[in-house]
C-alpha cells in the first residue's frame, strides 16, 4: 500500500513538471502581455525595459521556465507579470471564497442525487423516475452558463415586472457588507443564486450516477438473501444496498474534488465571483503567465491527491480491491 | 478456413441471429462492457453474443432449412435499427434533428433577414409576430431569429467537423494502440495521464488563447484535438479482447495482414462503442464550443454562433430576455435531442440491454 503510494506520487510529479513545463510554454507564446503598456502614452519605455528586466522576458523561454520554478519553490509562486503583485495571497483569498461557494453546491448535490437516486432505483420505471430521468436528461443538455444567465434574467425581470429585488446577481458581498453576522447574511444572500445553479446543474449527472448504482446492488443475490432472511424492507435498502451503492459514489466525489476546487469557471464568470475559476480566466485574458501557472499547480496537485485519495477510499471501502 | 468462409466478424453474428433469432444477436459479447458504462475491458463475455456458440456448421443450417424450422434471417444492424426504432424519444430527437440540421444547410434560404442586416426602425423589439421579428431584434435591430440560425450553422458544423476528426483519431490511435501494443500504446496511455491530471477546461481555455481561436475551424480542431482520448481508451479496450478472439485467431492462421485483420475482422466488430461514443462528441461538442464562445476564448463575431451571440446578449443587457434565452434553448434542443439519440443507439447496439420501452 504504502509502495503503491509512493510510486503513484512519483509518477504525478514527473507528469506535473511536463504539464507545466507545457502550459508554461503556450501561455508565454500566446501574445504579448506587454501590449497594453507599450502603446500607452503615459507609460515609458524605462517603464517596459524595467518589467522586461524584472521578468527576463528577453531569455529564452527554457531560461524563463527555469526562473519560474526558482520563484515557485523559494518564493511563494513570485509576482503577477505588470504590477508586481504576490500571487499566492491573491489566490488564498479567491480560493477561500470558491470553497464557500462549490462546497455548499456539492453538499446539496450529494444529498439530493442520493433522494433521487435511491427513490428512482426502489420505484424503476415510476412516475417519479420518469420525471427524474427527464430532468436529468435536461440538466446533461444545458450549458450551465445560459442556466446561471437564466437565472439573472429570471430575476431582472420579476423586478422589472414586480419591483422586488428577490437575489443579487453579481458580486460576493454588497459594497457595505456589514461586519460579523451581516457580514454572512449579505453572502448568503448573494450565493444563493450561483449556488442553486451549481446544484441543478450538478444533481443532474450525480443522481443517474446514484441510480445506476443502486439498481446493480438492489438486483444482487445478497440484497435477495437479506429480504429472503426477512428483513424489514427499510433495513434491506439502507443497510445492505444503499450502503454498497454509496461505495461508487464517493470515488466519484472525492474524485471530482480536485476539479471543483479550481472553481467554477463559468458560474463565476457570470456572477462575476471573485473565485479561483475568474482568476484564472482574467490572468488568461491578461497574457500573465505566472498566476496561470500558480493556479494550475495548486489545482493539478489538489486532482492528483484526490484521485489518490478516492483509489485508497475505494480500497477501504471496498476490501475486495488489492494494490500491488 | 479459406476466404470462401470468412472466420471472421460477419458469418458468425449472422449465423447466430439466424439461430437465436430473438433480440438478443448483434455485436460481440466483447463490446458489452465498453458500450454502456465505459467499462473496465476484462469484462466478462455475456452469455448470448460469444462467437463459440456461434459457430454453426453450414450443413448444420442445411438440416434446420430442410426441416423447415428456418426463421427470418436478420443482419445484425437490422435487429439494431428495429431496435432503435422502439426507442420513441430517440426516434422523435432524430426527427427534431433533422428538421434542425435542414434549417442550418438551407440557412441562407430560410432566414427571413440576413444575420448582419439592420432594421433600424425596430431596434431592440422584443419578439413579435407583427414586424416578422419571432425572436426580437438587437441593439442595431439584427433580425435575432437569422442570427440565431446562422450561429446554429456555425455551431453544428463545428460540433460534427469535431465528431468526425475526433472519432477518426481516436479509432486511429485506440486501434493502433489495442493491436500493436507497445510503443504507440505506451505513449497513448501517458497522453491520457497528462490530460487527466490537468482540469480539463482550463487546458481547452488555454489552447484557445496559444491558437488564438476566433474561427469555426480552429476552435473545432482544439476541441477535436482534446476530445478524441476517449474514444482511443475505449477502442483499445475492446480491440485487447478483440484479439484474443478465435476468429482473430483464425485469420491470422489463414495469412491475413494485420491491416486486413484490424479492417475487416476487428474494426467491424467494434463500430458499436464507436457510433455510441461519436454521437455523445457531438453533444459535448455542441456545449463545450458554447461555454468557450461565452468566455470569449472560442467562436468570436464576427462569426455568428450560440455561444457568443449568449455573449453578446449579456453584454446588451439582461432586461432583454429574447437576446439570452432562444440561443440557449437551440443549444438544449439539439444536445437534449442527440443525447436521447445516444441512449437509443446504446440499446440498439447494446445486445446485453433487454430494456423493454414501451
Amino acid at each position: 500500500m504504502l509502495t503503491y503510494i509512493i510510486r503513484r506520487l512519483l509518477y504525478s510529479a514527473v507528469v506535473l513538471v511536463l504539464a507545466s513545463f507545457l502550459v508554461f510554454f503556450f501561455v508565454t507564446a500566446t501574445g504579448d502581455p506587454l501590449a497594453g503598456l507599450r502603446i500607452s502614452p503615459n507609460v515609458s519605455k524605462i517603464t517596459v525595459q524595467n518589467v522586461i528586466d524584472r521578468k527576463h522576458l528577453d531569455d529564452p523561454i527554457i531560461k524563463r521556465y527555469g526562473y519560474w520554478a526558482q520563484d515557485a519553490f523559494t518564493n511563494q509562486f513570485g509576482s503577477t507579470l505588470l504590477d508586481n503583485r504576490p500571487i499566492l495571497p491573491d489566490l488564498w483569498r479567491v480560493m477561500k471564497n470558491t470553497l464557500q461557494l462549490v462546497l455548499i453546491a456539492q453538499l446539496l448535490v450529494i444529498i439530493m442525487a442520493v433522494a433521487i437516486g435511491v427513490v428512482s432505483a426502489i420505484r424503476q420505471y415510476s412516475v417519479f423516475d420518469h420525471t427524474m430521468t427527464t430532468f436529468s436528461f435536461l440538466g446533461l443538455a444545458t450549458p450551465v452558463f445560459w442556466l446561471a444567465l437564466m437565472a439573472q434574467v429570471g430575476v431582472v425581470q420579476i423586478f422589472e415586472r414586480t419591483g422586488h429585488r428577490l437575489f443579487p446577481i453579481a458580486n460576493l458581498s454588497a459594497v457595505d457588507p456589514g461586519t460579523g453576522l451581516d457580514f454572512w447574511i449579505d453572502r448568503a444572500h448573494h450565493l444563493t443564486l450561483p449556488v442553486l445553479v451549481l446544484t441543478v446543474a450538478g444533481i443532474a449527472g450525480y443522481s443517474r450516477y446514484m441510480r445506476a448504482a443502486m439498481l446493480e446492488v438492489i438486483n444482487s443475490d445478497y440484497v435477495r438473501t437479506a429480504r429472503a432472511k426477512g428483513l424489514s424492507e427499510r433495513r434491506v435498502t439502507v443497510k445492505h444496498a444503499l450502503r454498497n451503492a454509496l461505495i461508487p459514489l464517493v470515488t466519484l466525489v472525492a474524485l471530482d474534488f480536485g476539479t471543483i476546487l479550481g472553481g467554477a469557471v463559468v458560474t463565476e464568470t457570470v456572477f462575476s465571483l471573485d473565485g479561483m475559476g475568474l482568476y484564472f480566466v482574467n490572468a488568461l485574458f491578461n497574457n500573465d503567465p505566472y498566476p496561470v501557472m500558480a493556479w494550475l499547480m495548486i489545482v493539478a496537485v489538489m486532482i492528483v491527491v484526490f484521485n489518490l485519495v478516492a483509489d485508497i477510499a475505494y480500497g477501504l471501502l471496498d476490501p475486495r480491491v488489492r494494490y500491488d | 478456413m479459406t476466404d470462401r468462409i470468412p472466420a471472421g466478424d460477419q458469418s458468425p453474428q449472422d449465423l447466430e441471429s439466424v439461430l437465436i433469432a430473438s433480440d438478443t444477436a448483434g455485436l460481440p459479447a466483447s463490446a458489452h462492457g465498453q458500450m454502456g458504462s465505459l467499462a473496465l475491458p476484462e469484462e466478462p463475455p455475456g452469455p448470448a453474443g460469444s462467437p463459440e456458440q456461434a459457430m454453426v456448421s453450414p450443413q448444420d443450417l442445411a438440416l434446420s432449412q430442410q426441416q423447415g424450422l428456418e426463421p427470418t434471417a436478420r443482419s445484425q444492424w437490422a435487429y439494431a435499427r428495429l431496435r432503435f426504432f422502439r426507442h420513441r424519444m430517440a426516434v422523435l430527437s432524430l426527427l427534431v434533428l433533422i428538421a434542425i440540421g435542414f434549417v442550418a444547410i438551407f440557412a441562407k434560404q430560410i432566414a427571413p433577414y440576413e444575420f448582419d442586416e439592420l432594421d433600424l426602425d425596430n431596434i431592440t423589439s422584443g419578439p413579435t409576430f407583427a414586424d416578422k421579428h419571432l425572436f426580437g431584434t438587437d441593439l442595431l435591430g439584427r433580425d435575432y431569429l437569422s442570427r440565431v440560425i446562422f450561429g446554429l450553422r456555425t455551431s453544428l458544423w463545428v460540433a460534427f467537423f469535431v465528431a468526425i476528426l475526433s472519432t477518426t483519431i481516436g479509432t486511429t490511435v485506440g486501434a493502433l494502440a489495442g493491436y500493436y501494443g507497445g510503443i504507440v500504446d505506451n505513449l497513448l496511455m501517458r497522453f491520457t495521464d497528462l490530460i487527466l491530471t490537468l482540469p480539463g477546461l482550463a487546458v481547452l481555455l488555454t489552447a484557445a488563447a496559444f491558437f488564438g481561436a476566433g474561427d469555426p475551424l480552429k476552435v473545432g480542431l482544439i476541441l477535436a484535438l482534446l476530445f478524441w482520448t476517449s474514444l482511443a481508451r475505449i477502442v483499445r479496450g475492446v480491440f485487447l479482447s478483440l484479439r484474443e478472439k478465435e476468429y482473430i485467431e483464425a485469420a491470422k492462421a489463414s495469412g491475413a495482414s494485420d491491416a486486413r485483420i484490424i479492417l475487416r475482422h476487428m474494426l467491424p466488430n467494434s463500430l458499436g462503442p464507436i457510433i455510441v461514443n461519436t454521437t455523445l462528441v457531438v453533444a459535448a461538442a455542441i456545449l463545450v464550443e458554447a461555454a468557450l464562445s461565452f468566455l470569449g476564448f472560442g467562436i468570436q463575431p464576427p462569426n455568428p454562433a450560440l455561444g457568443s451571440l449568449i455573449a453578446t446578449g449579456q453584454a446588451e443587457g439582461t432586461d432583454l430576455w429574447w437576446l439570452v434565452t432562444f440561443p440557449g434553448l437551440v443549444i438544449v434542443v439539439i444536445a437534449l435531442a442527440i443525447n436521447f439519440i445516444g441512449d437509443g443507439l446504446r440499446d440498439a447496439l447494446d445486445p446485453t440491454q433487454r430494456r423493454v420501452r414501451a
